[in-house]
């Protein structure tokens, strides 16, 4: 199968700042793909490479096998839900989703029609007559998503799309999002830095850092085996554990990762399990999260809540499925 | 509170308020009284009698006509040029980050903030050493330095405010160059530049030192007014010459005004 997007060893440099590092990337057709990072990780610069606003430095871009070398953004069947939206403020709504036909010269009847069924795929019918000025972030990021699905994509970028959102809609979005790309069958590629996104949205996510890509996989892959200690880290804030820890209780010698709900907490001084002392307990209402420290290892275990909770100061025992103790294998 | 809106200001303020704007315009309300007064050797207070004798004389005397189309001419392609080189400055300037951007934008903006006097002996000396005759064009490419940097200003702030991704959000919706520029560009820098370019055209139809120094035999109308108030003839014609001027300079920087006054400076008004 032709993957819709592929990266063969593709660099793109700023003078000396290597914005992304000789990334290998294939996204499946029809995927919804997730590049999460922290800021400046490279995962922007690679979406605008997609989109042709970048050139790579070295290396080749292909787009559903059609080499993307040289082709500028116009040329491309590719459009990008902008993280600051990016609508036109002088047209209103209409014209705004219809941009995109209207340059292309398909006749005014048809690209309003055709602009109307794409605003109402938004769930914004009606609004056409509307200035961007006059809408809600929530609704203008609807009408960008719009804009750039009236023009029938084979490749949708999106750039941060719900990072100006408040929580709630952001919820919201994240389903519609997902529902959508389900219905059209659109790869999606969206870029994020939050995890939890990242995670409950995409089919697969590759996390990058430095400009390199850490590691691909399905969410389960990326949260329960993270490949290295950034990736554990970035992802959910598990507990990395260092080699001479993970010794003791898998037998290798080498960098560990465990999750903070994989660790049991018993209140005893002695025991069959790891000793530590509670350093303190904060209450994220469906959890509580208490910090640990397991004869100077610092660890974080995270308890249902209304579960009985020792004080700070108190020794406990900890015991985990050894199981749950995940050897990283992309960590020397 | 202090602060409160309605507040009333102190009267002394009030006062003080008033006497500025009286001072700055009661001299232009002389000239218009004088432009229909009787005497025509000198200027008597009060006018010994009113007449509007002097709209139809002025009306006939072809060294008016001459001096104002070529007043229009010299404003018209400075203003066209202006229009042109400004708005590419600005997009530049905005635009794109290099080595030495604020450096040019200062160079840009220094003909306006040089005296007019610098400006004019200036090119004067540089049109001499390079052996270009005094002409029409020497006098548009004076007025032009100025002119350019009304419209940067204007189309720079405008710039600022349209952010760079809606380029990429219509190249990005497959419209090529021209068609970005026709579509999102113009529409977006449009009343900005039209208020840049009738400032640049107000500029440039009253300027007098920088088109001494330029100017061959040329009168553009400022300089023949000035001949005309060391001439003891016909005396009200000046007059009626400068309210004609009053007119055709204030309604294109009101007009301006209203086009931009939701955030952007019309830079160089005070020139």
């Amino acid at each position: 199968m032709t993957p819709a997007v592929s990266f063969q060893k593709v660099s793109r440099h700023f003078g000396a700042v290597r914005a992304v590092d000789a990334v290998d990337l294939e996204i499946r057709p029809g995927e919804f793909f997730a590049m999460l990072g922290p800021s400046g990780s490279g995962k922007t610069t690679c979406l605008r490479l997609i989109a042709g606003f970048e050139q790579p430095t070295a290396g080749h871009i292909e787009i559903f096998g059609e080499s993307a070398d040289g082709v500028p953004p116009y040329r491309r069947n590719v459009n990008t839900v902008f993280q600051d939206y990016a609508l036109f403020p002088h047209l209103n709504v209409i014209d705004n989703v219809a941009y995109g036909l209207m340059v292309k010269g398909v006749g005014k009847a048809e690209r309003r029609r055709a602009a109307e069924e794409a605003l109402k795929l938004v769930q914004l019918p009606g609004y056409g007559a509307r200035r961007p000025g006059q809408l809600s972030g929530g609704q203008r990021q609807r009408v960008a998503l719009a804009r750039a699905l009236v023009n029938k994509p084979k490749v949708l970028l999106l750039d941060e799309p719900l990072g100006a959102l408040d929580l709630k809609l952001r919820e919201n979005m994240q389903e519609e999002l997902k529902s959508l790309q389900k219905a059209l069958g659109i790869t999606f590629v969206f870029v994020t830095h939050d995890q939890g996104e990242a995670l409950s949205m995409a089919d697969r996510v590759a996390v990058f850092n430095d400009g390199r890509i850490m590691q691909i996989g399905t969410p389960e892959e990326i949260y329960q085996r993270p490949a290295s200690r950034f990736v554990a880290d970035f992802v959910g804030s598990s507990n990395v554990l260092p080699p001479d820890f993970v010794l003791r209780y898998s037998g290798q010698r080498r960098w560990g990762s465990l999750r903070p709900e994989a660790i049991r907490i018993q209140r005893a001084a002695v025991g069959d399990g790891v000793p530590a002392t509670i350093v303190s307990t904060s209450y994220l209402g469906a959890t509580t999260r208490v910090a640990l420290d397991a004869g100077g290892q610092r660890l974080n275990a995270i308890v249902p809540a209304g579960s009985p909770l020792p004080e700070a100061g108190e020794a406990v025992v900890l015991t985990f499925n050894r199981e749950h103790l995940h050897v990283m294998e992309g960590e020397a | 509170m202090r602060s409160d809106r309605s507040a009333s200001a102190p009267l002394g303020l009030k006062i003080a308020a008033a006497a500025g704007l009286l001072f700055l315009h009661v001299p232009l309300l002389l000239i218009f009284v004088y432009a229909f007064t009787t005497e025509e050797k000198s200027y008597q207070w009060p006018p010994p009698g009113l007449t509007v004798k002097w709209l139809a004389v002025t009306w006939a005397r072809p060294d008016v006509w001459q001096a104002l189309t070529l007043s229009v001419q010299v404003a018209a392609i400075s203003t066209a040029i202006a229009l042109l080189l400004g708005t590419l400055c600005a997009a530049a300037i905005s635009g794109t980050r290099f080595f030495g951007r604020e450096v040019i934008s200062l160079l840009v903006i220094l003909p306006i903030a040089l005296p007019g006097i610098i400006t004019g002996i200036a090119l004067r000396s540089a049109f001499s050493l390079a052996e270009i005759p005094f002409s029409f064009w020497t006098i548009v490419l004076g007025h032009a330095t100025f002119c350019v940097v009304v419209v940067y200003n204007n189309a720079v702030a405008r710039f600022r405010r349209t952010s760079g991704s809606l380029v990429e959000a219509s190249m990005d919706l497959g419209a090529n160059g021209f068609q970005t520029f026709r579509y999102v560009i113009l529409p977006n820098i449009g009343t900005a530049l039209l208020a840049g370019g009738m400032l640049a055209f107000a500029l440039s139809f009253d300027e007098v030192i920088v088109t001494t120094f330029t100017a061959g035999q040329q009168q553009t109308l400022p300089i023949w007014m000035l001949e005309e108030l060391v001439r003891p003839r016909q005396r009200p014609v000046t007059n009626v010459v400068a309210m004609v001027v009053v007119l055709v300079t204030l309604l294109p920087i009101l007009a301006a005004y209203y086009l931009t006054r939701d955030g952007d400076q019309v830079a160089g008004a005070g020139k």
